[in-house]
């Protein structure tokens, strides 16, 4: 965290390399790490609140009024447009996985590109506020991986995955994976470019996570309950989770799959087939 | 904790407005932060005066407007109010709902003084 200010989202490291990439007002942003801001608005006395009829007051004078209208996060969507066009550029998938601590993302992520590799470029991009063991994994399958360290940042944001895509070679007709910080809150907001999220549930989490956290489950186009292997010695019921994610989400497509065993990969990579179709 | 990441945004949006407009101190900053939004109101709070520190908008106080979930249903053809994107229609029961409201978050003015 940074000391000056506490903000959380400095000292992000790429493969053990700082950048700054905050937003905040102590870490001066140069070259392509810097944010672009939307345009500037046009100002005019009326809309500044000069006299202006529906301008809210704060408090004091109301020419003292500057309407601003700026989305908070039109930033990072800047950057994930930039993003996006990148991969349709060379014809990427992009894929951002999303889910809480410890469900399966790089168990699953390890036999997905081995599978994978053989017919197609793949590379992962690796979130993990720290350590890269989740990269390692992935290399040891002998593909490309990327590991971003954003120390207390609890999301991905689109100018860390832009600078990641930089150090992977080109990978025209590929996959990209994205595995995000393992979180079910904060990536549900930050577009990273990728052409779905998909939201990992593992069946020891319970059956009512989808609706203690419904902003993932509606962001995600697919869900995988993962670690079905683990199911005869659990009461979970799939059937009870599968109509608590389409309570949040009626349009969620939805594969059981086991990490461990293999069970339902056949149909999670004629998924990941037909979207990079 | 992505409301730091968001009061970091709203830091710079002000500063970038109170530079292009010459002001050097900033009284108040007017948010809209829907109630589907997903943010936690105490907390960005907590981390706009943590991120603001040494910047124009130091000691700014923060307004928020908080514009209720709104949801059209498709089995009712209406739009209703939701509390919560996990809610069902308040009328039939349907989750066939597609927000249409209560997801914003913008800074919609601020006042230098
Ligand atoms: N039985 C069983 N265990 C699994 C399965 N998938 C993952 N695991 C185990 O779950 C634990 C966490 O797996 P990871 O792949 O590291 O999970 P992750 O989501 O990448 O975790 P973070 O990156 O820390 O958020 C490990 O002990 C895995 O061996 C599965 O399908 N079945
Ligand atoms: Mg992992
Ligand atoms: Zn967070
Ligand atoms: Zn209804």
């Amino acid at each position: 965290m940074c000391t000056t200010c506490g903000c959380g989202t400095d000292h992000v490291h790429i493969d053990g390399v700082g950048l700054a990439l905050s937003r905040g007002a102590h870490a001066p942003l140069t070259g392509t790490e810097q944010f672009v801001p939307a345009a500037p608005l046009p100002v005019t006395a009326e809309e500044a609140g000069i006299g202006a009829a529906g301008v809210h007051a704060h408090g004091t004078s109301a020419a003292r009024i500057v309407q601003v209208e700026r989305d908070l996060l039109a930033a990072n969507d800047s950057w994930a447009a930039k993003n996006r066009q990148r991969f349709a550029a060379s014809r990427t998938l992009c894929l951002n996985l999303v889910s809480s601590p410890g469900s399966g993302k790089t168990s699953l992520l390890v036999r997905t590109v081995s599978a994978l590799a053989a017919s197609r470029p793949v590379a992962v991009v690796e979130g993990d506020q720290q350590t890269s063991n989740d990269a390692d994994r992935i290399r040891a399958t002998g593909v490309a991986a990327v590991q971003v360290n954003t120390g207390k940042g609890c999301h991905l944001e689109a100018p860390m995955v832009s600078r990641a895509l930089d150090r992977l070679p080109a990978m025209a007709g590929g996959v990209l994976f994205i595995e995000n910080v393992g979180n079910l809150v904060c990536p549900a907001l930050f577009d990273l470019g990728e052409a779905a999220k998909v939201a990992i549930l593992s069946v020891t989490e319970g059956e009512d996570k989808p609706l203690k956290y419904p902003d993932m489950f509606r962001a995600a186009k697919l869900m995988l309950v993962n670690k079905v292997d683990l199911l005869p010695y659990l009461d979970f019921d799939v059937a009870l989770c599968e109509a608590n994610a389409r309570k949040v989400n009626p349009d969620l497509e939805v594969i059981r799959v086991s990490a461990r065993t293999g069970e339902g990969f056949d149909d999670w990579l004629a998924w990941i087939a037909r979207a990079a179709a | 904790m992505h409301e730091m990441s968001l009061a970091e945004s709203i830091v710079q949006i002000v500063e970038d407005t109170a530079r292009q407009h010459g002001g050097t101190r900033v009284a108040s900053v007017r948010l809209e932060i829907g109630q589907l939004a997903g943010v936690e109101l105490d907390a960005l709070r907590f981390c706009f005066e943590a991120a603001s520190r040494e910047t124009v908008a130091a000691g700014a106080t923060l307004a928020i407007d908080q514009p209720p979930g709104q949801a059209w249903c498709m089995p009712c053809g209406g739009s209703v109010t939701v509390g919560s994107l996990a809610d069902p229609c308040p009328d039939c029961g349907s989750h066939q709902l597609q927000v249409t409201g209560g997801t914003e978050l913008r800074v919609r003015d601020i006042e230098l003084g």
